[in-house]
């Protein structure tokens, strides 16, 4: 048993080693409170576990090896029926992790008519020889080579980053099929390895297509089937330092291909934080981010990634662009960045971002509302909207969400927190009278110094009760927010149990939300039935941001489909059919997910003919040979 | 052309249809109090928000869609928001229905023993009930009955009641409100008022819109109205009104509910309670006000056999799935919802598509009896007919009708004479049977002056026609085709198309042909009469076949009293019509112009005295630009172009080609 340090294995890769030298970061074997053990290459390493994800990556380019391949999120985490038949969350990077759940089963087979003795599993291994072999522009590579910039053409390496987490990616992986997939990855390590790659690839009519975190859930990572060029995927994995801070102004220069919760972490080190919270934000990179125009949960206090950005730098094929000044606002014509947030990789790789930051909060504290029903509910958030008093974060679950959440919870550990929990449930069902099938809940967050948080929560909890509703304690607020880190590891588990699902978002005006929300929910219930599904499915919402003049709406929604020949095109009509329902009920087209390929149809009617002109226009100017093939948005 | 569409006709007579039962017939076995007081617990729509009358009318009152209008009326007119408040508040008083159980149980009691004493049986199709109770669950549903009598809604809410089904809100002309007692009755039972017309009145048209969208959204309860706007009198559909289609369609366009269900209902009458009054109506002499002391004089009315009653519950429509493809709802989303706004062009055009589709679901589920049939043939033989051939030709036009689709109540091992003698047995105040031949009882009962005379006569041939107008919709296309062929003189196909689109065009306030429809209606006559074998429908032309000639003859004379009827006001405008006469005075003088004609022999047709067909012809020459209304001070006077007038009446008469005709129109 040895160690193996991170320079090393750097410096072989740099140096031209073969991808084939450091593949395979098999399985994990066991684990420990400060170790994992793992194996490369068949021979063991220990790597230690709060190595997150920035370290690793820096060490090994190849993620599949701590990360699924063919599913969500890390190898060691995730959810599996035990032999007793209870859902089980393994690993042990969450609060969940290696917990019991013991309600879940129930939840699972009653919600989707799903049981355990029907499974679904997925191809286990990779097999590379089904991938379609690279077609390589020997010329760009030639160019390459002498850049130095690292590259790959390994199956797993393009397999990798040839897919989002879009249902019909997943779903075709987990089956071991491979459609078009890139036909060569490069690890620039700075910007001027972008400007570098750029350049040749400009010269060699080559397509880029920019790689982040891979979290996209917009197809926007797809490769375009019939594209015949070489297919370059730029994985940005390595650019992820912090350039500097500057404590004056509050602002962090950092490479964009850092992750969320590593930038996060190394932030908190010098005491700040961006405040930038998507759901995804372990996996999720800055560039993305700022392609995509990403939202945190937090935005209320921090801002979105619109609200939070100071500067960018974006490397295009006609050159780079950046502002010359970091003036908080300026008037100086249209904003140029906002060509550059939400372009989805069509224009150019996003390189270096300045970025707010601010000091740590003093003071955290969750909670939790109980609604009788959802109307209030929203009713509630309006006000608390209205009164612009909404705390870092504030969302509300419909009854359905609710029930999931409580199937989530862990074995209870002591007879009295089980009495608790009956006596809070008879108190709110029987008492109040809230029928157990129509109350929602509000999960809460508050931020900042301790006196004024408390102050804040006060504010909230009278709004609340206006709205006849009643505190339920900071457990449930938690656990609210739980359930959004692992809900895509569920996914996975559903996955193996014939039941497939995703989940997608909108915007909306405040006096629709309700209007949406049913509609919407209801428009699936019927095309699944419609399309032979042969269970009732799982349609559920929450009302996660609120606005000055509307709300952010997510839905979740999932099926058992057993008895159909092809279910993955039947769940891509349902989800076509909600989104109609949702622009006809005054929804957006997309709040925070993007547009990709997966949403592309509906551009002309959200934006205008005009504006996609517009959008052309700047295209065509800015990278005239389609070097930014993704082909997304437009 | 036509026969190029991708339409492709169902066959009719193979639609397929529910049976029925009779509720009454528990009734007459049972305790009609144990009855009206058993305990009623109807299933309600699953998003109902319940709440009170009064709350419901607070929550008209508060509704955006009111303020907006309040203030925007208070800032036009200078009137303080208050006082147009109390306006509106005052109306809505006026308006609201207080749905009371133990009003409904009252009616249950009183009208099980009137029914009985009425009528022989209210059959009713179950599974209807089964498909509405299902409907009635899942979405705000609209209910859709036809109108021939005051009977309908009573009957519909026995029914609902009868079957433990919510009882519907419906709504109601003022008219009724002028019965003292028995409008707040009605008001109990669930109905509410709306004056006849208020066209310019904005608070009227907010609070009566709001106030019926609330109910619906709320899942308050189902929603009852006649698409038809009025009793038809004469026994054939009405064209639909739109206004309240458009209202109870809106929640839908703007997301306010996923989908709303239109349940076309249709109620057949084998006799018309208001029979004889309706015909006295068309003729001219006015209707009764309603007052409660008429409604006691009717009493006499209990001592008759009405026969049976069948009430056939369509199958809900999703106005989701009709509007799928067809409304852009996205079109609400720049707008603030409760800002009143004109509906759309394909809006419109949709509501109204959809109004005429629900007219002929109602139709096409109307029970005939084969009295109907009876007093068809009866019409054309005025002076009789022997009884043999009347049974024959009855058993003839039976197999025609359900070839083309036809709801017969006509059980196979009910032999035809027995048919005919039954039929002419229950309506012997229309019919004289005597020495084996039947007659229409034209010979008034003490002769008066010879006006007097016609009069009598010519309410006995409406009343008569009523009947016959009850399978017309069958017929409807086929005859048109028929009449088209007669008229264009040739069997070109296009020449034919062109007159039956003139003559669709000229009848479309007579009868239930949707606009735009042409193509699709001259397709499925074209459909009908080459599957019995009238004519031959080739690429080019279209010919009548040997046997086609009887069919052909009993279609187009089935419609003649119509076309005869137009060409009258036709005449009338050409010839007797003062220069810019009043409107108001137009029904009364075409009525002594076609009595002068009648007296003197030159016209035969009783049916062009009847104030519906005259009123629809107008209609029809102002859609067609035929005669115009000019507006001088308060009167509304009528203009003719006199040279078109004279050139319709022609083509009508068959008398100028249809070429020519066009040319002439130009």
């Amino acid at each position: 048993m040895f160690s193996l340090t991170p320079p090393q294995l750097f410096g072989s890769k740099k140096d031209g080693v073969k991808q084939a030298e450091i593949q395979g970061l098999l399985k994990y074997g066991w684990h420990t409170e400060a170790m994992v053990l793992t194996a490369i290459r068949g021979e063991l390493v220990v790597i230690p576990v709060e190595w997150s994800w920035l370290t690793l990556s820096r060490v090994l380019f190849s993620r599949q090896e701590v990360m699924k391949w063919n599913g969500w999120g890390y190898s060691d985490s995730r959810f599996l029926f035990n032999k007793k038949g209870q859902a089980e969350f393994t690993g042990r990077r969450y609060r969940l992790s290696g917990m019991v759940l013991p309600s879940l089963k129930d939840w699972f087979e009653s919600t989707f008519g799903a049981s355990l003795q029907h499974k679904s599993p997925a191809t286990a291994t990779l097999n590379a020889s089904a991938v379609p072999f690279p077609s390589l522009n020997e010329a760009f590579l030639q160019d390459l080579k002498s850049t130095g910039i690292p590259f790959s053409h390994e199956a797993e390496d393009r397999v990798f980053r040839a897919h989002g987490h879009c249902l019909h990616e997943i779903f075709a992986l987990r089956e071991g099929k491979f459609g078009r997939v890139p036909d060569l990855v490069v690890w620039p390590n700075c910007h001027e390895d972008v400007v570098k790659t750029v350049d040749l690839a400009c010269r060699h009519n080559v397509c880029l297509i920019p790689y982040g975190g891979g979290t996209s859930v917009s197809s926007a990572l797809e490769c375009p089937p019939d594209e015949t060029r070489c297919i370059v995927s730029l994985d940005t994995s390595q650019m992820s330092r912090i350039l500097w801070i500057d404590e004056k102004n509050l602002t962090a220069h950092v490479e964009a291909g850092i992750v969320g919760q590593d930038l996060e972490r190394l932030l908190n080190e010098s005491g700040y934080c961006t405040g930038h919270e998507p759901d995804s934000m372990e996996f999720s990179s800055l560039g993305g981010w700022v392609a995509t125009r990403a939202s945190g949960m937090k935005k209320n206090v921090y801002g979105n990634i619109e609200d939070l950005v100071v500067h960018i730098k974006m490397v295009c094929p006609r050159g780079v662009v950046e502002k010359s000044c970091q003036g908080p606002r300026v008037s100086i014509g249209p904003d140029i960045h906002h060509f550059i947030m939400g372009s989805e990789g069509t224009l150019g790789v996003v390189t270096e971002v300045t970025i707010k930051i601010r000091p740590m909060p003093e003071y955290q504290k969750y909670g939790s509302v109980v609604f009788p029903n959802f109307e209030q509910g929203v009713a509630c958030l309006r006000e608390v909207a209205k009164q612009r008093c909404a705390p870092a974060s504030i969302r509300l679950m419909d009854n359905a969400q609710f029930q999931f959440g409580h199937a989530l919870k862990p074995q209870v550990s002591s007879i009295f927190t089980s009495f608790l929990d009956g006596l809070k449930k008879f108190y709110i069902t029987k008492f109040k009278g809230f029928d157990p099938h129509h109350l929602c809940v509000a999960t809460l967050l508050f931020e900042g110094d301790r006196e004024r948080v408390l102050q804040h929560e006060k504010q909230v909890y009278d709004i609340a009760a206006k709205f006849g509703g009643l505190a339920a304690g900071e457990d449930n607020g938690q656990r609210g927010y739980m359930l959004t880190f692992v809900i895509a590891y569920l996914r996975d588990l559903g996955m193996d149990y014939y039941v497939i699902g995703e989940s997608f978002e909108t915007s909306v005006p405040w006096d629709r939300v309700l209007d949406l929300c049913r509609n919407v929910k209801e428009r699936i219930v019927r095309e699944c039935r419609e399309r032979g599904v042969q269970f009732p499915p799982l349609a559920t919402c929450r009302v996660t941001q609120t606005y000055d003049a509307g709300a952010c709406v997510y839905f979740y929604f999932a099926f058992n489909y057993r008895g159909l020949a092809d279910p993955v095109n039947i769940y891509g009509r349902v989800e076509h059919a909600a989104r109609e329902e949702i622009l006809a009920n005054g929804g957006s087209l997309s709040h925070h997910h993007g547009v990709g390929k997966l949403r592309k149809h509906w551009m002309p009617e959200s934006i205008s003919d005009v504006g996609i002109g517009m959008l052309k226009s700047v295209k065509e100017y800015v990278d005239p040979d389609n070097i930014f093939g993704s082909r997304n948005l437009l | 052309m036509a026969s190029n569409t991708l339409y492709s006709p169902r066959d009719p007579a193979l639609k397929k249809r529910d049976d029925f039962e009779d509720i009454l017939e528990e009734r007459r076995s049972s305790s009609d109090l144990r009855y009206a007081l058993r305990c009623y617990v109807p299933v309600v729509y699953k998003g109902i928000a319940p709440c009170k009358p009064g709350v419901l009318k607070t929550a008209v009152l508060q509704s955006d869609r009111l303020r907006h209008v309040v203030a925007e009326m208070s800032k036009e007119t200078g009137e303080s928001a208050d006082v147009i408040r109390e306006e509106a508040s005052g109306i809505l008083e006026e308006m609201a229905h207080r749905l009371r159980l133990g009003t409904v149980r009252f009616f249950a009691y009183s009208l099980s023993k009137a029914f009985k004493a009425l009528f022989q049986r209210v059959r009713v199709n179950e599974d209807g009930i089964q498909r509405l109770q299902q409907s009635i669950q899942e979405h705000p549903v609209v209910l859709l009955p036809s109108h021939r009598s005051y009977m309908d809604f009573l009957i519909m809410s026995y029914i609902l009641y009868t079957y433990d089904l919510s009882l519907p809100v419906i709504a109601a002309g003022m008219d009724f409100l002028g019965m003292k007692i028995v409008g707040e009755m009605l008001r109990m039972s669930g109905a509410f008022f709306i004056r006849r017309s208020f066209g310019g009145d904005k608070l009227y048209w907010a609070v009566f819109s709001e106030y019926v969208k609330t109910m619906l959204r709320n899942g308050y309860a189902p929603i009852e109205f006649f698409l038809e706007g009025t009793r038809s009198r004469t026994c054939k559909s009405l064209t639909p009104k739109l206004g309240l289609l458009n209202i109870v369609m809106e929640p839908f366009f703007k997301g306010e509910v996923f989908d709303v269900s239109l349940v076309p209902i249709s109620i057949s009458y084998e006799r018309v309670l208001e029979e004889a009054l309706y015909a006295r109506e068309l003729l001219g002499v006015p209707k009764p006000k309603e007052s409660t002391s008429g409604l006691l004089k009717a009493r006499k009315i209990l001592s008759e056999d009405y026969g049976s009653i069948h009430v056939y519950f369509g199958h809900p429509v999703s106005l989701r799935s009709l509007a799928q493809g067809r409304i852009n709802r996205s079109q609400y989303n720049l707008l603030p919802r409760h800002i009143p706004r004109r509906p759309s062009q394909e809006t419109q055009a949709f509501v109204n598509e959809t109004a005429y589709r629900l007219v002929r679901l109602q139709e096409e589920n109307m029970v005939l009896r084969p009295w109907v049939l009876v007093a068809a043939l009866l019409l054309q033989n005025p002076d009789g007919v022997d009884m043999e051939r009347l049974v024959e030709q009855t058993s003839w036009l039976r197999g025609l009708a359900v070839s083309f689709g036809a709801f017969l109540d006509w059980p196979d091992y009910v032999s035809a004479s027995k048919a005919v003698a039954s039929s002419l047995a229950l309506h012997t105040g229309l019919v004289r049977t005597e020495g084996g031949r039947a007659q229409l009882a034209m010979e008034p009962k003490e002769p008066g002056s010879p006006e007097e005379d016609l009069f009598d006569r010519a309410a006995s041939v409406l009343s008569c026609a009523s009947y016959r107008n009850q399978i017309l919709h069958v017929f409807l296309r086929p005859a048109l085709l028929g009449m088209a062929m007669q008229m264009a003189e040739a069997s070109r196909k296009d020449d034919i198309y062109s007159c039956f689109s003139f003559l669709r065009d000229v009848f479309s306030n007579e009868f239930i042909l949707c606009p735009g429809g042409t193509v699709q209606d001259f397709d499925e006559a074209c459909y009908m009469l080459t599957k019995c074998a009238a004519v031959h429908v080739q690429k080019q032309e279209v010919v009548a076949t040997e046997k086609g000639q009887r069919i052909l003859s009993f279609l187009t004379s089935l419609f003649q009293p119509f076309l005869k009827g137009y060409q009258v006001v036709c005449r009338f405008l050409c010839e007797d019509a003062p220069e810019g006469f009043p409107e108001s005075e137009y029904v009364a003088a075409v009525r002594s112009f076609a009595v002068k004609r009648i007296l003197s022999g030159e016209l035969t047709c009783y049916e062009a005295l009847s104030s519906d067909v005259q009123k629809n012809a107008l209609a029809a020459l102002l859609r067609m630009k035929v005669v115009r209304k000019l507006k001088v001070g308060d009167q509304v006077t009528l203009r003719v172009n006199k040279v078109a007038a004279n050139t319709l009446e022609n083509k009508l008469g068959g008398r100028v080609s249809t070429q020519k005709a066009l040319l002439a129109r130009l």
